[in-house]
């Protein structure tokens, strides 16, 4: 077995123009670069992996040599990304590279991971790179679909029949469709069970569409058939959000979870309903993404990673750590790219004490943001924070700090807009 | 350029005044990130997120206080500033007052 060493990577920055910045940031910012005491692998380039990343460069000064892989050579941000479909952003507006990481040292490489060997600590790629060893690795690969849940939404169904709940193609994808819906046409959408990725995200979903239909196309309707027997985040701001600015378009059916779909038909079915479409959206259940899966990561109810609080260790596997949506969450804690943002701090607070043989701070703190916009300008939000409870062994919601918007505003809608401006640079620039 | 700033910080975040020695060192550091989602890396917010950095360690310790007792009006800070003890407040605001401004 090969593995890629350091001497691999110096070879290859000299070769490559994409590591080229590895050497150049270490030459420009100090004439010695810094004793490194290891190396720690970060599998996912999103909130969580790339904020671990950049935050291991910055507090270990250097010393932890880190490798990010991610499969795609950009980042494309599902917060604000409804807001392509309701017409109001861009894709360039929500995608990002990773030259900002390059900049503190960090050594990005895209590529599958295939496999990871954790007796041996050693990471596989599916075609590019030889093996990698590490001292530390963190696992931050978001979610992944379970289609099988829904009948008939396979390979041929999903071509058609979009989730767009990863953002980058289908985003697209889905706003096309949208636009070449006829006006009196209706958008479909089907919200799976809690827990899921984003909690407000289809609520804000239906409002970035209703938002464009009554613009472009006021003929036409939304229909939200919902798992859940009721909005499971800032229900009544949202309720009166669609009362207020888009009645006669929004149709929002709690109880109503999907369990089969027709693409062709181009219907979706409950126990008690069939209903027809135009644009059909299924959000499917999920689950931590398919790398923690066959890495043994997985060992909460089938589908997510549970994971020490203090240190983000996975509770399944020694010296790998588990962030973002793919955890276990704690109480109240929801599965957003901004507490993920959070969980990578943690973790690289954690990796450096533990490297540097000290104990982890033992009472953590997370704070979480959930902006939704409404409308193209007005939003409002949900927020809390938390601090490790150790007679719980999980985070907990802090008494009193955990809330949601007086009123929808355009003032929130500024600070919405700040807010991914902000948190896109915290995590890679 | 960054990582002479990273030492920087690190440098200011290891070398905290009395008032924080014998507990763990990076406290400090630990508990500000939470506030750099918004307000940026350090505290170097972009505009309009107020920025943290380089400000006095009184004006923050007074706003966040103003803010959890619901003197001062807000749109969220009311309820995140409640989630953070007189102590933490301390911590931070004594993190962010011996960042830079960029």
């Amino acid at each position: 077995m090969s593995l890629f060493n350091r001497r691999d990577f110096l070879k290859l920055s000299a070769a490559g123009a994409s590591l080229g910045s590895l050497t150049l940031a270490g030459c420009a910012s100090t004439p010695q670069a810094p004793k490194t005491i290891g190396r720690v692998v970060v599998i996912g380039g999103g909130f969580g992996g790339a904020t671990a990343a950049k935050y291991l460069r910055m507090w270990s000064g250097g010393t932890i040599e880190v490798v990010l892989i991610d499969r795609n050579t950009q980042f494309v941000s599902c917060p604000i990304s409804n807001l392509v479909l309701g017409g109001s952003r861009r894709m360039e507006d929500i995608t990002h590279g990773y030259q900002g990481l390059r900049e503190h040292g960090v050594q990005v490489l895209h590529d599958d991971v295939a496999a990871i060997d954790s007796d041996k600590k050693v990471v596989k790629f599916r075609t590019k790179f030889p093996d990698m060893s590490y001292d530390r690795l963190i696992v931050s690969p978001g979610v992944d679909f379970m289609f099988d849940q829904v009948q008939g939404l396979d390979a041929e169904a999903q071509k058609s029949v979009l989730h767009a709940w990863k953002a980058g193609p289908e985003t697209l994808a889905l706003r096309r469709q949208l636009e070449a819906m006829r006006d009196g046409g209706v958008y479909l959408l089907s919200i799976p069970r809690a827990p899921y990725r984003c909690p407000p995200g289809p609520y804000e979903r239906m409002s970035q569409i209703a938002h464009y239909f009554k613009q472009a196309k006021p003929r036409s309707k939304v229909i939200v058939l919902d798992a859940n027997e009721d909005v499971t985040s800032k229900g009544p701001l949202f309720k009166a959000a669609w009362k207020d600015l888009y009645s006669g378009i929004i149709e929002y059916r709690p109880n109503a979870e999907v369990k089969s779909v027709d693409a062709k038909g181009k219907t979706f079915k409950t126990d008690f309903d069939t209903v027809k479409g135009d644009v059909l959206n299924i959000v499917p259940p999920m689950r931590a993404g398919d790398i923690a899966r066959s890495a043994g990561l997985i060992n909460a109810n089938n589908r997510w990673c549970g994971v020490d609080w203090t240190s983000m260790e996975s509770t399944a596997k020694k010296n790998i750590h588990v962030l973002g949506d793919a955890t276990l969450s704690a109480p109240g804690m929801p599965k957003s790219g901004h507490m993920a943002n959070q969980h990578g701090k943690v973790a690289a607070a954690a990796i450096i004490e533990l490297m540097n043989g000290r104990a982890p701070n033992p009472t953590p703190m997370m704070a979480n943001t959930c902006y939704s916009f409404v409308s193209d300008k007005e939003v409002i939000h949900v927020a809390s924070v938390h601090r490790y409870d150790a007679a719980q062994k999980t985070m907990a919601v802090v008494a009193g700090s955990a809330g949601v918007s007086a009123s929808r505003s355009e003032l929130e809608g500024q600070y919405a807009a700040a807010w991914a401006q902000n948190i896109w640079r915290d995590m890679l620039g | 350029m960054t990582r002479t700033i990273a030492i920087a910080v690190l440098a200011a975040a290891t070398a905290l005044p009395a008032w924080a020695q014998g507990r763990d060192p990076n406290l400090a550091r630990n508990l500000a990130s939470n506030c750099a989602n918004c307000h940026g890396t350090n505290g170097q917010a972009i505009a309009p997120m107020p920025m943290l950095a380089g400000q006095s360690k009184d004006f923050i310790v007074k706003n966040m206080r103003d803010f959890r007792e619901g003197k001062r009006p807000a749109t969220i800070m009311h309820q995140l500033a409640k989630g953070y003890s007189d102590e933490d407040i301390d911590l931070i605001a004594g993190y962010f007052a011996a960042q830079k401004a960029r």
